[in-house]
Parts: C-alpha cells; sequence; structure tokens
C-alpha cells in the first residue's frame, strides 16, 4: 500500500507535471485564467490519463510479445486520440450533465503533451498495471492543482501593472518560475514520509 | 509600404524559409512548442539535439505531406498527419539511440514527445498541406532552425549561469557559485519569460522599428485545428490572441450546454 501512495504523492508534488516535468504547458499557459475552466480542465486531463493508461499498457504488453517496441509511439497515439474521441462521444450521449463540466474539454487534449507523456513514462519506469494507474492518476492531479494554483495567481498578475516589455505572456512565465520555485520545497518530503 | 509588399505576391523560396527564423520565430514569438523548449535546455548539447531532431521531423514531416496532399481527404487529414509525423519520430528515435545513445539518454521522454509539438503538426495543416514539397521543405527548415536558434540562445543562457560551462567547456571563472536554479524547472520559465520579453523589447525599439514591421500571420483556422488550445482565431501572434477569445468562448459554450440542459430538465 504504502507503495502505491508513494508513487501517488510522489507524481503530485514532487514529479507534478507542469512545474517539474514541463508537459501540458500550453492548457497550462491557455486555460488557468478563468477558476471554472482550470478545474474543468484538470479534471478531464485527469480522466483521460487513467483510461489512456488502462489501454496503452496493456497494448504495450502486445508490442513487446511480438517485438514490435518501435511501433510505440505510433501505436500509442492513434489509440488515445481514438479513446478520446469515443469518450467524447459517450460522455455526450449518456451524461449529458458531465458534458457541460467536463466535455467540452476533451477534443483539446488529444494532442496533449501530458498525456502521451505519462502513458509513455510509465512504461519506461516499468511499473506494473495497478502501479501505472496510480501514477497516471497521480499526474492528472498534479495537473488539477498546478492548474487550481496557478489560476489564482494568475488573477492576481492580470491586476498587477508590469513594464511595458513584459505584459502578457513574459510576466505569466515568470510568475509560472515562482510558482514552480514552491514545489522544488517538496522534492526529499516523499521520501522521508514513505521511508523509501 | 511594407503592406505592399508582402499583399503583392507569392512569398519567394527564401522568404518561406527565412520567416522561421526571427519574426514568426515558433517558441519566442508564435509560443508554440514550449514543454521541449523549457524542459530540454538545461545545457547546449541538449537544445541543439532537441531542435535538430525536431527539424529532421519538419522538414521529412512537410515534404511528405504535401506529396500526399491531393490524395488524403481533408475528414481524416488529422490522423493521417500524425501518423507521418510519428513514422518520422520513430526514425529519429532509432538513429539517436544508435548513434547519440548520451543525448537519447538526455532527451528521454521529450524525444518521442516530438509527434504531439504543436510545431510540427502546425506547419503539417498550415503550410505543407497547401504547397508543393519544395516550398514545404523551404518552410519546414526555416521554422526547425528558428526553434534550434531559441533553444540553443536559452540553453546557452541556462548552462552559462546555471553551471557556469558552455558546451561542457567551464567559461565563468571559479569564484563566481553557478547559480543552480537555472538549469531547475523555476529557472526555465524565468529565461524563457525574460527572453520573449527581450525579443519584444528589441522589436518595438525605435532603432530597430523601421527594419521590423510588426507583420501579422495570415489569420488562418486552419492553425487551430492542430493546436492544442484550438482557440478557434487561428492567429497565435494577434494580439488579442487566442487564448483570451477561447477562454471566453469556451465559457459560452459551457453557458449554452448547460442552459439546454435545465430547458430539457424542464
Amino acid at each position: 500500500m504504502a507503495q502505491y501512495a508513494s508513487i501517488l504523492f510522489s507524481m503530485i508534488l514532487v514529479n507534478n507535471f507542469v512545474l517539474v516535468k514541463f508537459l501540458g504547458i500550453c492548457p497550462f499557459l491557455g486555460v488557468s485564467k478563468k477558476f471554472d475552466s482550470a478545474v474543468g480542465m484538470g479534471a478531464a486531463v485527469t480522466l483521460v490519463m487513467v483510461l489512456a493508461i488502462a489501454v496503452t499498457w496493456p497494448i504495450q504488453q502486445l508490442l513487446v510479445a511480438w517485438n514490435l517496441e518501435y511501433l510505440q509511439t505510433i501505436a500509442f497515439i492513434l489509440v488515445i486520440a481514438t479513446l478520446v474521441q469515443l469518450l467524447e462521444m459517450a460522455i455526450k450521449r449518456f451524461m449529458p450533465p458531465l458534458y457541460t463540466s467536463l466535455g467540452v474539454f476533451l477534443p483539446l487534449i488529444t494532442t496533449n503533451c501530458a498525456v502521451l507523456g505519462v502513458t509513455i513514462l510509465t512504461i519506461d519506469e516499468g511499473y506494473t498495471y495497478p502501479e501505472a494507474l496510480v501514477a497516471g492518476l497521480g499526474a492528472g492531479l498534479g495537473f488539477l492543482l498546478a492548474m487550481v494554483i496557478f489560476s489564482g495567481v494568475r488573477r492576481r498578475v492580470e491586476e498587477a501593472e508590469p513594464p511595458e516589455v513584459f505584459r502578457g505572456m513574459p510576466i505569466t512565465l515568470i510568475s509560472a518560475a515562482i510558482t514552480a520555485m514552491s514545489f522544488m520545497g517538496f522534492s526529499g518530503v516523499i521520501d522521508h514520509l514513505f521511508g523509501m | 509600404m511594407a503592406e505592399k509588399t508582402t499583399v503583392a505576391s507569392e512569398p519567394t523560396l527564401a522568404q518561406t524559409f527565412s520567416k522561421g527564423l526571427l519574426e514568426e520565430n515558433p517558441s519566442l514569438r508564435q509560443m508554440l512548442g514550449l514543454c521541449p523548449t523549457l524542459a530540454v535546455t538545461t545545457a547546449v548539447t541538449n537544445g541543439l539535439g532537441m531542435g535538430m531532431a525536431t527539424t529532421f521531423v519538419l522538414v521529412c514531416s512537410g515534404i511528405v505531406v504535401s506529396l500526399l496532399r491531393k490524395l488524403i481527404p481533408s475528414s481524416v487529414r488529422i490522423p493521417a498527419f500524425i501518423t507521418i509525423i510519428a513514422s518520422f519520430v520513430t526514425l529519429v528515435m532509432m538513429l539517436v539511440k544508435a548513434y547519440l545513445p548520451a543525448l537519447d539518454e538526455a532527451l528521454g521522454i521529450y524525444l518521442p514527445l516530438i509527434v504531439v509539438n504543436c510545431i510540427v503538426l502546425g506547419r503539417a495543416e498550415m503550410f505543407a498541406s497547401k504547397h508543393g514539397p519544395i516550398e514545404a521543405a523551404a518552410d519546414g527548415l526555416g521554422m526547425g532552425l528558428g526553434f534550434t536558434i531559441s533553444l540553443t540562445l536559452m540553453s546557452a543562457v541556462r548552462e552559462i549561469l546555471g553551471a557556469g560551462t558552455f558546451l561542457g567547456v567551464r567559461v565563468l571563472p571559479s569564484f563566481i557559485e553557478p547559480m543552480i536554479i537555472m538549469v531547475m524547472p523555476a529557472g526555465g520559465f524565468a529565461v524563457l519569460g525574460v527572453l520573449i520579453a527581450a525579443s519584444v523589447w528589441i522589436e518595438e525599439h525605435p532603432r530597430h522599428k523601421t527594419r521590423y514591421v510588426r507583420k501579422k500571420v495570415a489569420p488562418s483556422a486552419s492553425l487551430c485545428a492542430a493546436c492544442p488550445i484550438n482557440c478557434g482565431i487561428g492567429d497565435p501572434t494577434d494580439e488579442q490572441c487566442a487564448k483570451d477569445e477561447f477562454v471566453e468562448m469556451l465559457e459560452a459554450a459551457v453557458e449554452a450546454a448547460r442552459r439546454d440542459h435545465e430547458e430539457a430538465g424542464k
């Protein structure tokens, strides 16, 4: 059990996908202006990450069995694109209330590097199936946490008046740097907590 | 004056090539492909390697997409482009693994992630699918080199300040303590922010104003199909860019869907 908790929390805090691993920067900078959109996007990414791992992990075992490991990248990206499309249709058809809060974000996730990144990462780390699913959940929750924190930071930044050339993207990136700095404080915490 | 010349004729091959270097530079101007720009630029060799790998994929996928542009039905073009791009990324991965194992180790997961780099899909969708193979190759080479230049610049700043070395050779005198923060994630965000601000400053500077007239990228809704933000404006350099309007659109869509749902409930 401790090993799952360790994977989960290290994915959320120490190896935070956005602020430490730099995956999913585009949605992080693009959709973090409003709290509601940030939460919706974060939740959608979490859902897709877990489902994508649930599908790609078994596929990797097949590829290994057939000596086709070099097809990993092509296979994963196509499977993820199909999965997201199907998920969107299913949610729209069967769960309209969920579609209003989550579904509209799904088409944005297809070519998101965080989703492809987490599937390849769990394979590289050699996780077992349950471990990989927990890692996916942790990566998604870490993305959600970063989005929510940053949407709060950003609301303040929008009201500030930086020098002319720093308006817009530069000041946003610099506030992201300060947010990332706060996450550096977590490295080492997990090792102490779980005695790994 | 500048406007007249840009509208007047088809751009020459040299213009197609050179626009990616500065005025439409992918990372500093269009803000595309920020993930690798931030992630791999801790050392100059990594930035350079990543830039070259991306350039190779850009040129090759550009040529193939352009050759197949009349055969691919438009309804399945995005999956088709992704498959073409993924094939070349796989090729690059194999080459790097075989001949540059140290670089493969350093780039790690970011090498396969070239597939989802919005620059590559963006150029396939916006340029290669509408032009001949030679123009597509020139465009891919220009964009790729522009990306390589900004990655190299960024990694040079981070390596010199963060480790005191350039290409592994010590350049700062030993009494200057390296700033480790520069090679940490936080330093990546800060250096990119300052570099973008610097590029705006250079462009807005009165001395340069006559030379670099701020040109707008032709609005094209198709770029958005490729961009993960899918904003629908199609012009990443637009001042009231993409992202603001995108969020508004998103909120309007959520609101409309919510209203529909409530009405259905009644």
